[in-house]
């Protein structure tokens, strides 16, 4: 289950359909599973059908999110033609980031498409999103 | 000459849960090299077999990614920091 408070779902999916038709990425932070921030990352290769983490944006971020003792809790990006459900190349690269959800948001339509997911060794789990106040 | 090289979380286990760890080398191949010798396996999460840099990992020196330096073979200085994190990317 991922919780996450209203204000942070409004922010991802503003992000998405911002950059649309390119993808956006992003994370969240945490502590103890709740939580604490939200980092808009650039998609360093603009593309509509990929995302890669700028690399000096994200090693200012991790420090940030390491020094303040904080974990990666969600990792989001947005899919632009397809239906939010990780793709084989977001399987593939989920490797990197054990442990941590996998939120995507669709933009392919006007009504809203948002699923998180846990990738482990593989295997895509569907997890439940609640939605907290604030 | 002492590097201070920062692991991510994933490659922990290669250093004994260290955060960071001290290596020596005048290029970052010598480094790595180094390294494997005291925390075997770690070269090969950061090397291919083709001797490149791997894609699922962003290395810098001193916070510059070494892809924009000279990749491997960037020159190191005593002193000089070195971290080793996670790529991120997806389709």
């Amino acid at each position: 289950m991922l919780e996450l408070p209203q204000s942070m779902v409004d922010r991802v999916v503003e992000h998405a359909r911002r950059d649309h038709p390119d993808e956006c990425c992003g994370v969240v932070a945490g502590r103890s599973g709740a939580a604490t921030r939200l980092f808009e990352m650039q998609n360093a290769e603009r593309s509509p059908t990929g995302f890669v983490f700028d690399s000096a944006e994200w090693l200012t971020v991790y420090r940030d999110i390491d020094d303040a003792d904080e974990d990666l809790l969600v990792v989001y990006h947005s899919h632009t033609m397809t239906e939010a459900y990780p793709s084989r190349t977001d399987v593939r690269w989920a490797v990197n980031t054990p442990g941590t959800s996998w939120l995507l948001v669709s933009t392919r339509s006007d009504e809203l498409e948002l699923r998180s997911f846990r990738i482990e060794d593989g295997v895509v789990t569907e997890e439940e999103i609640r939605v907290a106040g604030g | 000459m002492a590097i201070e090289v920062r692991i991510p979380t994933i490659l922990r286990s290669y250093t004994g849960g260290d955060k960071a760890v001290q290596g020596s080398g005048a290029t970052l191949t010598a480094l790595l090299d180094d390294l494997d010798s005291r925390h075997s396996g770690l070269r090969g999460r950061l090397v291919t077999e083709d001797g490149a840099l791997h894609r699922f990992v962003n290395v810098y020196v001193n916070d510059e990614d070494v892809r924009f330096l000279g990749g491997l073979e960037t020159k190191l200085a005593d002193g000089d920091n070195v971290t080793v994190l996670p790529a991120v990317a997806g389709g």
